[in-house]
This record gives structure tokens, sequence and C-alpha cells, in this order.
């Protein structure tokens, strides 16, 4: 997994709550069997016309958003489907962070395997960089994930929670795998120990 | 002091493997189901660590998200992507010594069908599967929950999930519900009081007189749809209609297991003196048939009422929101649902694929003939609900109305194969979500019950199936 430590990059504001991952990678870009190649179908619903052209008021289509690295957007970011294909997508595009005021459960954990970052703020607090992010010419965010800060050049600057195990591998990019792995014998063991739900599934 | 423990603690005590403080608890996986989506990226990540499926004993598979519903084309693909796709899921079937519940073998279908009618799913089980509506499975007591493709290598890869432990929320119906009601109106009502991140964190247990009287199938209705109110996972406590339901399946436990299995299973229920992190109650008796008008589960009215104004929303955000999801529907505030008309019916889906929702569905249309401007699709959920189905002339009484009767898959739940809605048809369907663009670009979803999606077919526009003159064979 791609580390996190620090980012500086430009915001893209998306003023929507509850963005469903169907939004974020429609269902007609899921059949692919690779990892990579979705980025240039994200939002595609709403970045393209049917015939392929490209909307011009949507703001991953303008001049800032087209370089944008830091996604801003309304609560509940990431419902629906499990789609990981949505992480994918997103960082396919470029973005290493998404900040809003909550997430889906799933999504969160997509993107975290991923290693795209996902900051949950305040409302107010998200309300303020999404305003910023809309009315200050080619607004950045620098993200310091070790100091948990983001500061922007107006002398924004703003502490976030996140999970300390979560921190723990984006920041030292580690593989979830290799970390159960470490835990082999605990799993043996378990498989061998007296617990029995499905007799058909454990034969005895 | 010690206190009781729920279903849900019982459940995730018995699986953890390890704990590691504020990291992730490692929980064993008993059950890992398959399909050809979400799946190619982590066989492909195994191959390239050099690692092996740890229990293919424990994994299925199946073939039903983008999987055509017409007989001749579900055999010959002609989306050359998708095909692509169900090959590579052979393959890795193959290759892992996976059981793959295959195109015409008799057991396909999707995913969420097949793991309960086959007997898989059991009380007390861990269940995953590389979809969101996983949470079916765990109408039988089991916790079940939807995972990522990352995360499905790790399944695949150890047998376990890294999970913290999510909190708990009690969701009691008193009452029985009422008649042209059931558990699609249930979950539909849920969401629209908690709204669709009402159970971001949570795992939900549904109890309460009104639950216990759902059969089997209902009340994988009811837990299919906890996902869209955001919660982790739908638990009901196994009871009797549980026991009854799994009997003689062919993965069930075994005649000289089955008593054991029994009273093991028993012992699962919440503890009288457990507490929730949380608790609703809602009054089932008083459940009206539900529709959705927006482009989320949350946003629905009973079928008697009208769309809600804009100017009600209790925030700008929400304002904004409900006038976005009006201006993508077409529709108006104050219109009254019955005057919705529509162009498509769909029944089917996990939601509403079962043998009891085509049986309800059946009876609305026994005898009638569907409006001539609806198309109405409907799709099996497996090959054994399309069997049984078939068994009782059901398929003669959806063909005589004038709809078609398909192939088993997930279909135009999410539209990943050619069934789909042209740009701004409107459709009343069983299936579990009216997101933008959900069952096709500009298609419009209304989310409604399989009785009010028959009523609906025959009228033309939403109907209160309440009222329905049912007609003899």
């Amino acid at each position: 997994m791609q580390p996190f430590v620090t980012h500086r990059g430009a915001v893209a504001v998306l003023d929507r709550e509850n963005i469903d991952t169907d939004q974020i990678i429609p269902k007609q870009h899921l059949k692919r069997i690779e990892r990579t190649g979705f980025g240039e179908f994200v939002f595609s619903d709403w970045r393209y016309f049917p015939d392929g052209s490209p909307r011009p008021d949507f703001v991953l289509n303008q001049e800032h958003g087209r370089r944008a690295s830091v996604l801003v957007a309304g609560k509940n970011f990431g419902c629906g489907s499990s789609r990981e294909h949505a992480a994918w997508a997103l960082m396919g595009f470029g973005f290493r962070a998404v900040i809003a005021p909550s997430f889906a459960d799933i999504f969160r954990n997509n993107a975290g395997n991923n290693g795209l970052l996902v900051i949950e703020l305040p409302e107010e607090r998200v309300q303020i960089l999404a305003q910023r992010g809309r009315e200050q010419p080619g607004y950045e965010l620098e993200i310091d994930l070790e100091h948990q800060t983001i500061i922007d050049d107006l002398g924004l600057r703003i502490s976030f929670a996140i999970d300390e195990s979560r921190r723990h591998r984006l920041l030292q990019g580690l593989d979830e795998i290799g970390l159960t792995l470490m835990h082999d014998g605990d799993i043996t063991k378990f498989e061998q120990g007296s617990f029995r739900p499905t007799p058909n599934l454990f034969p005895a | 002091m010690k206190t009781g423990k729920t279903l849900f603690d019982k459940v995730w005590d018995a699986h953890v493997v390890v704990e590691r403080g504020s990291e992730p608890s490692l929980l064993y996986v008993d059950l890992h189901l398959v399909h050809e989506v979400t799946s190619p990226q982590a066989f492909e990540g195994l191959r390239l660590a050099g690692r092996k499926v740890r229990r293919p004993d424990l994994t299925f598979a199946t073939v039903d998200h983008n999987i055509p519903t017409t007989a001749d084309e579900r055999f010959h693909i002609k989306d050359q992507i998708a095909a692509q796709q169900i090959a590579t899921l052979r393959r890795n079937c193959e290759t892992a010594d996976i059981p793959l519940f295959d195109v015409g073998s008799g057991r396909q279908g999707i995913v969420h069908v097949i793991g309960p009618e086959l007997g898989l799913t059991q009380p007390g089980m861990t269940v995953v599967c590389g979809d969101s509506h996983t949470s079916t499975h765990g109408a039988f007591g089991a916790l079940a929950f939807g995972i990522g493709t990352s995360e499905i290598e790790h399944v695949l890869a150890t047998q376990c999930v890294a999970q913290h432990k999510p909190r708990s929320m009690r969701v009691v119906v008193s009452g029985s519900l009422p008649q042209g009601t059931c558990a699609k109106d249930l979950a539909l009502e849920i969401i629209r009081q908690i709204g669709t991140d009402g159970g971001t964190g949570y795992v939900l247990e549904y109890a309460g007189e009104a639950v216990r009287y759902l059969g089997m199938e209902q009340r994988m209705t009811l837990c299919n749809m906890s996902i869209e109110c955001g919660a982790r996972a739908g638990m009901i406590a196994p009871d009797e209609t549980t026991f009854a339901y799994l009997k003689g399946r062919p993965y069930a436990p075994a005649p000289d297991a089955w008593d054991k299995a029994v009273a093991s299973w028993r012992s699962l229920a919440t503890d009288s003196d457990a507490t929730f992190d949380n608790e609703i109650a809602l009054d089932g008796s008083r459940l009206e048939p539900i529709v959705t008008w927006g482009t989320n589960p949350s946003m629905s009215v009973p079928v008697t009422a009208r769309i809600p104004k804009p100017e009600s929303a209790r925030t700008a955000s929400e304002r904004a929101a409900m006038q976005a999801a009006l201006d993508y529907m077409g529709l108006r505030p104050e219109t009254a649902i019955e005057d919705i008309r529509i162009d498509r019916v769909f029944i089917g889906s996990c939601t509403n694929g079962r043998l009891e929702d085509l049986r309800s569905a059946a009876k609305v249309l026994r005898g009638y003939k569907i409006d001539s401007a609806v198309a109405a699709l409907v799709v099996p959920g497996s090959e054994a609900v399309k069997r049984a189905a078939e068994a009782e002339e059901l398929d003669r009484i959806f063909t005589e109305a004038g709809a078609q009767w398909r192939e088993p898959g997930c279909s135009m739940c999410l539209g990943m194969n050619p069934d789909i809605l042209a740009p701004k048809q409107r459709c009343a369907s069983t299936s579990n979500r009216n997101f933008e663009g959900r069952q096709g670009r500009e298609g419009r979803t209304h989310l409604v019950s399989p009785a009010l999606a028959a009523a609906s077919a025959v009228a033309g526009h939403f109907v209160d199936v309440r009222g329905w003159q049912y007609k003899e064979a």
C-alpha cells in the first residue's frame, strides 16, 4: 500500500451529502479485472454528457479541479455499494485524501486499504474548507498525517482525529494481510479449537 | 457487575481469534461468498504476493452481478468485458479449488439468495462477501457484512477479517404488520425514520412481535436493507422459524448433528439483561405501504401521501438534496404518489427475488393484464427459486399478465447486465437502491414491495395495494 505521510494539493469541492459509490463509479465501469484504469471514470455520470463530452460546469472538469488531489464533500460520503472501485477511481484520478463530516463504514475501510486518507471533521469545519475551496482561486491544503493537521496558505490550521491503527498503517504503508499473517499460529489454533458452529462446514 | 450479552456479542466473541489492543481484532470467517465483480483483483493480489486461499472449503462462489437474464444470452454473453470477468472467476475457482455454483448448475443465483437456500448460511456464523447486501444473511442470526476487494483478498489469505467491534442498536417492532404491507415496507419505514446514515457504525438487531411473526424470506428482506441506513449488519435471533427453514437443506447440519446444532443455536438469543448502545421502537401495526420518491432509500412516503415540499426540510443542505432529487426524478412537490405513472416494473433482486416475493406479486397479477404502457420484468433470485416458482405455475401468471419471465441474476437492480432503464424511464422496483443512474443512466427508480409493484404494473401508476381486488384461480 502507498504510504501517506504529508500531502499538499489542490482542493475540489462537491457540495452534496450522501454521495454514494454508484455516483463515484457507476456500474458500467465495474467490469475490469484490474485495480487500475478507473480514474477516467470517477463521477462519470456527473462529469460527462451521455455522448462522452465533459460537462464544463462540473468541478473536476474545471482547470483547478482537474489537478485536484483533496476532495471536500458532504456527510455520509461513500454510502451504498461495497465496490472498492470507488477508492480505486478516486485515487486513479489523483485524489489522496477526502474530507467530509462522516463516511460510510465500508468505504472508509476500502479507502484505508488503498492509502486514500479519509478525514472526518465537524460539519462547520468542512463548511469553512468548502467555502474557501469554492471562493479562493487555486486553493490548496497541506495535510500532515504524522501531526494530524490540515493547513492552508491563509493561516487556517485544523487538527483532526483518526483511528490510531489506521494512522499507523497509512504512515508506514503497511500491508494488512502481512500484519494478520503474523498471527498465523493463533488462526490455526482457533481452527483446531472446540468451536464448531457449522457441523457440515467443519467436519469433525 | 456482569451483564448479559446480545446476540451480536455472542457471535462476535465466539469468533475473535486475537484481540490486539487499539488495533482491530481478527475475526474468524465461517463462510466467504464470492462473485465475479468484486473478486478478480483479490485473486490477482494473492497471486502477485505468492499467497494461497487458506480455506477453499469455507469459500463458495457464484455468478450473479453481470449475468444476462435471457435463456440464450446467459450462455453466450455478448458483452466481452462481462464475459471476461466471468471467465476469470471460473479460472480462479478452479485454480483455488473453490466450489462454483455456475450458470446451469441448478444452484446458481444471487449470492444472498443461494447462501440461505443451500443451507450454507447458519445461525451463529460469521459471513462475509464483497457485496454490501451481505447483511441479508443476518436473518439467520449470523453476523454478516459486506467487505471491499482488499478485504476479500485478506479473507482468502487468512480466513479472518480485521475489524473494530461496531456498536449495537436494537430495533423493536411491536404489533403485527397490517395486510398489504410486508418486510420491504418495514425496512423502508425504518430507513425513513433514522436516515441513510442512522445505522452507521452499528450492528442492528431486529426484535419484537412483528419480527417474530415474519417468515425467513421476509426476515431476509428486512436484514438485506440494513445497509441502506448505513448499518454494518442486521441480525435476527434464530427461532423455530429459522430451524424449520434450515432443516434438510443441502449444507445444513446432517440429521445426526441436527439436535446438537439446534441446541447451540438456541443459546444465541440476546440475554434478557443485555444492553444495547442504542434502541429504537416502532409500532408495526401502523405500517403503511411505502414508495420512495427520491434518490436515496430514505426519501419515501406512504403510498397514500404526496411528495413533500423541499421547504419542509430541516436544513439548507437537506433542502438542496430534496430539490436535486426531485429534479432528477422529474417530479413536483405535492404530487400524489398514486398519480405518478410508471413505464417499467422490476420484480427481483436479493431484496425481493425469493419465492414468497414472487408468490405475493403473482397473487396480485392473477387474472389481470399489465397496463399496455408498462413493461414488466420478473427475475427469480436463483435457479432454485425459478424451478420452485415454475412448479407452482407462477411463471404462467406472470407471462399471461404480460410480464417477462427471466433467468436468475441481479439484473435490473444494478443494471450491470443488459437489463437497464432508458433515460427518464420511471420504474417501480422491488430492489434496494434508488440512487441516480442505479438502474440505468437518468433512470428513475421508485422502491416498493413486490405486491405494490405488481398492482402498479396493472394500474399503470402507483396504487395502494391494500385495496386490491384479488382474483381467485
